[in-house]
Parts: structure tokens; sequence; C-alpha cells
């Protein structure tokens, strides 16, 4: 159950704190085969797409408010091509973005582990800490984007500041939960053997925090994805959300949906392939 | 962090009394070295100013309009944007989520979707908002919806899913049609689960209407803070971080005090 763990009362929590899976639970009632699920799934979505091209050709989606399929494809042939849209070509943006996120997400898993790892291993480094913690984390990291414009501009640094705040409090607390979970008898047996407190640490607090560790990752992921793409919508040179706050300046919806579907794969792509790291470094747990 | 204090009772490790007073010394010394950095100087004090700065500040912005409105008249602006979106999501999330635990096609159908539409981060939708509903009240709300909607969906229907199967059976025994079957048997049986999402999507709901406002409204402290960025107006910045945050933790106090009382009435006691 370890992955499904929600963080009470966490303001950053995502999606899959709730729900890791919302495949099939066990006691399901009625069993649906993963073949027949993913057939019905396709047909939807081919219904829906094929319901957008008819409802363009009888007029209903004029593209003022929602784009016809032949704006999106005009949009995505504009910003792939040489002179791009909002400042760079698609392929400048993406990786602008996920530089971006990539970097603050890597600050906050360098900072907040470790710190988490301290906090679950002593108590008096908790007593100390966790009051600014208890302060700090119920403002949005939403809420950081103007301060961190103030101090810091508009470049990659403001950026990064705000992921840092965003990905931070996931990465702590998750640890901090993991190390907190591990099992005493676990522990007094590796003391009773005479492991010194590194050793400790070392070979048994952090692989039985390791699950607790990756669902705080995660979080912080997705809190790093959703964080970056505000702060690029407030203000930006190059990104994702450039793009869209550009688009929306341009009233430019076909250039909108595309950019969505970008930062929704992208977001996508980000959680997968984490949890593709997650099964590789600890197989114990498939 | 309750837990880091309900978790001191262990066998290891310091005293209540030096626990107390670790935890008084850690929370001096964060507002002592934000005071002592923006009195020192070493950062201008534009830049960082201290706790009493900023505490003078939201007085003051409680009686002095900044951006058209006090500071609790902007909160209450986006207060009222928070309810009516987050009423909409649960609105909508529960009841779908729960007929989606017990017809099958419904479920195959909407799971696509949602599955494919839940990674599109909900500030994402900001523009949209902007282009269907200009500055007006939909905006927010669209963007309010789709952060809170998730947890609610999902919780009622993993709820639907895990009612236990003798009721289930129990109820078909007696002859219960679907819609009886999702009011009478479901319903109550997944409340816990409901409320625990009702809480983690207020929490999401609140944070994307901060998003949301930062970019596409013209009142609520979200365009006050923006507002008082333009302006380079540090201490106001401050004091809508704090305003926002202070509303948080209400509405998840609020919230968790109705997830107790549920768990006590609805509860399995398995």
């Amino acid at each position: 159950m370890a992955r499904s763990t929600v963080i009470a009362g966490s303001s950053t929590a995502a999606l899959d704190d709730v729900a890791p899976r919302v495949g099939r639970p066990q006691r399901a009632r009625r069993t649906t085969s993963p073949s027949r699920r993913w057939y019905i799934g396709s047909i939807a979505l081919a219904a829906t797409i094929a319901l957008w091209f008819v409802a363009t050709a009888a007029g209903w989606v004029t593209g003022g408010r929602f784009p016809t399929p032949s704006d999106v494809w005009r949009a995505a042939m504009q910003i792939s091509t040489d002179g791009g849209y909002g400042g760079g070509t698609l392929l400048q943006h993406i990786w602008q973005s996920c530089r971006l996120v990539l970097l603050g997400f890597a600050v906050a898993v360098a900072t907040g582990v470790p710190l988490g790892l301290l906090m679950g291993s002593s108590r008096r480094a908790d007593a100390l800490v966790s009051p600014v913690f208890m302060l700090l984390r119920p403002i949005p990291p939403l809420a950081w984007i103007p301060l961190a414009i103030l101090w810091l501009g508009l470049g990659d640094a403001a950026k990064i500041f705000v992921i840092w705040v965003a990905a931070f409090v996931p990465s702590v607390i998750n640890t901090f939960t993991g190390v907190r979970s591990v099992d005493v008898t676990l522990q007094e047996a590796a003391r009773v053997h005479g492991a010194s407190r590194a050793v400790l640490l070392r070979d048994v607090m952090i692989p039985g925090a390791l699950p607790m560790i990756f669902t705080g990752l995660r979080l912080s992921l997705q809190a790093s994805w959703t964080t970056l793409v505000a702060a690029e919508l407030v203000g930006a040179f190059t990104g994702l959300g450039k793009v869209l706050s550009v688009a929306t300046l341009d009233i430019y919806p076909g250039m909108i949906l595309f950019a969505m579907v970008w930062v929704g794969v992208l977001g996508a792509l980000m959680t997968k392939s984490l949890a593709w790291l997650e099964t590789r470094l600890l197989p114990w747990l498939r | 962090m309750a837990a880091v204090i309900a978790s001191r009772r262990a066998r290891h490790g310091p005293s209540r009394r030096e626990f107390v007073v670790l935890f008084v010394t850690g929370l001096l010394a964060f507002f002592a070295a934000w005071q002592a950095l923006s009195m020192i100087g070493i950062v201008p004090r534009s830049f960082l100013p201290g706790p009493i700065d900023v505490l003078q500040t939201i007085v003051r912005l409680s009686y002095e309009k900044y951006s058209g409105d006090t500071l609790w008249r902007h909160l209450l602006a986006s207060i009222g944007r928070f309810g009516m979106g987050f009423l909409l999501a649960a609105a909508v999330g529960i009841p779908l989520g729960l007929l989606m635990g017990w017809y099958r096609w419904l479920d195959d159908v909407v799971s696509p979707f949602f599955e494919s539409l839940r990674f599109v981060a909900p500030i994402a939708w900001v523009p949209f908002a902007g282009l269907w509903f200009g500055t007006g009240i939909g905006g927010p709300i669209l963007v309010i919806f789709s952060g809170a909607f998730p947890p609610c969906l999902i919780n009622a229907y993993r709820g639907a899913k895990y009612v236990d199967r003798r009721l289930v059976e129990a109820a078909q025994t007696l002859g219960a049609s679907g819609p009886r079957m999702v009011t009478d048997v479901l319903l109550p049986a997944s409340l816990p689960s409901i409320v625990a999402g009702l809480r983690v999507g207020a929490g999401l709901g609140w944070q994307s209407l901060v998003g949301a406002e930062l970019i596409v409204v013209a009142s609520g402290v979200g365009y006050l803070m923006v507002q008082a960025q333009l302006n380079l107006n540090t201490p106001t910045v401050m004091a809508g971080m704090i305003a926002i945050g202070l509303v948080g933790v209400a509405i998840d106090l609020a919230l968790r005090a109705l997830e107790n009382r549920i768990n006590q009435n609805w509860g399995r006691e398995s």
C-alpha cells in the first residue's frame, strides 16, 4: 500500500496520491480484460475525433471559440517550421520547458530527500525544522510566482526557484514518512548487530524508505510541471507556457489546443518515465 | 504536519519538553533570521520586507484599498469563485464516479477521456478559460473545476468499486435496481472515500484558483498580488501569500472536520 499512501493535508497533493492506478481493483465485481478496455477506449476517442470533424463540416465549430482540425494543423505547421511561434520553434519551447523542470526537480530532490532523511532519523532535527515547514507549507507554490518574479526577474532563475518550492515539500514529507515507517524491529536488529548510524541509514533506512521516496518524487515531478506551466504563463521568454500565453493574446485557439496537448503529453511522459525508473530500481516491489 | 507532533511519543529521542523547546527555537529562529536579513540590508528592504513590515501591510490593507479593493474584499471574491467551482466539481464528479463504479459501459467510455485529460495541468486551461469567458466568472470556475474534479471523481469511483461485496449481493437479492443500488448502497458505503477526495480536490482547486487569478481576472487575491508585483510592492505580495495560505488552511480544517464526522458515522469497521 505504500504506493498509494495519501499524505494527509498535502496542499500539493496530486491526482496520483488519491488513485495510484485507475485500473481494476482486485475485488472488482466484474472484471474487464485489458484488451477489451483498450478497445472500447480507442473507439470512444476515435468517435470523439470523428465527431469533431463532423461538427466542423456541419458548421457548428467555426474556429472562433474552439479550433477546427485544420486550425490545429495550421498551428502545428507554423510552430514546427523555421519561424516558430512565440519566440521559438516547438522543439525550442519543449527543450526549454523540460530543461527547467528537470533542473528545478533535481535541485528539489537533492535538497528535499536529504532533509527528509535527516528529519526522519533525528527527532531533534524534526522538532527544529518542522515549525518552519508548517508555516510555509499552506502557501500554494503558484502563489510564490509573483514573489519569484520580483526577486529574480523573468529568467530561468525565477522558474527554478518556483519549481523548487513546489517540488521540495512532497520530497521532504514523503521521505520523512518513509523513514518513519521503516519497521522498528529491523532497525533494532541492525543496531543489536552493531550497525553504526551511517550503516543503519545506508542499509536499513534508505532502502526501507525508497518506495515512499519514489511516491514523493512522483508528486514532486507533477507539481514541478504544473508550476512551470503556470510560471511561464505569467511571464517567460520561451517555453510551452509562453506559447499558451502568446496564443491567448493572439486569440489563436488552434495554437492553444496544440500547446495544451503537448503539456499533457510531456506531463504523461515524465510520469511514465519515473514509474519505469521505479520498477527498474525497486524490482522487489513489482 | 500533525504527524510530526504525534510521532514525538517515540521510545528514542528527546523528551517532550526538549521537543517543545526545539520547536519554539526553530520557530523563533525563522522569524529572527527573516527580520535580521531585512534589517541588516544584505538584501534591500524593498526586496525582502521583514515580518513586522508584512504584518503592518496586512493591517493597512484591511482598510485601505489596493488595486480596487481591500484585502478582505479581494479574499472574499476569491473564496466565492472557489466555492462555485468546487461545488460544481463535486456535483459532477461524485455522481459520475459512483455511476462509473456501477455501470461498466460508462466506465469504459469515460475512462479514456479522463485518463488523457488528467495529465493536462489545470493551469493550462487558463487560455481557453480566457477565450471562452473573458474576464467573467466562468473562466476561474473552469480552472478550479479542472483542479478539483479529478480527485472527486476518482475517490467516488474507488469508493464504489471497493464496496463490500456482501452488501451489494444482499441488495441484489432483495431486488434493488441499478439507480437504487447507486443511491442506497454505493453512495453511503463510499462516503468516507468521497470526503477524502473532496479534501484533496479542495486543496488542488484552491491552488488552481490562485494560478487562474494571477492571469485572467480583475479581482481576487491573485490579482492583488500581480498588481503589487508590477508595482514592485513586495510587502503586499507577501501579505497576499499569507492570506492565501490562511484561507487554504481554513478550507482544509473545515473539510477535515467533515471527514472526521463522516468517518465516525459511516466508517467501515474492517
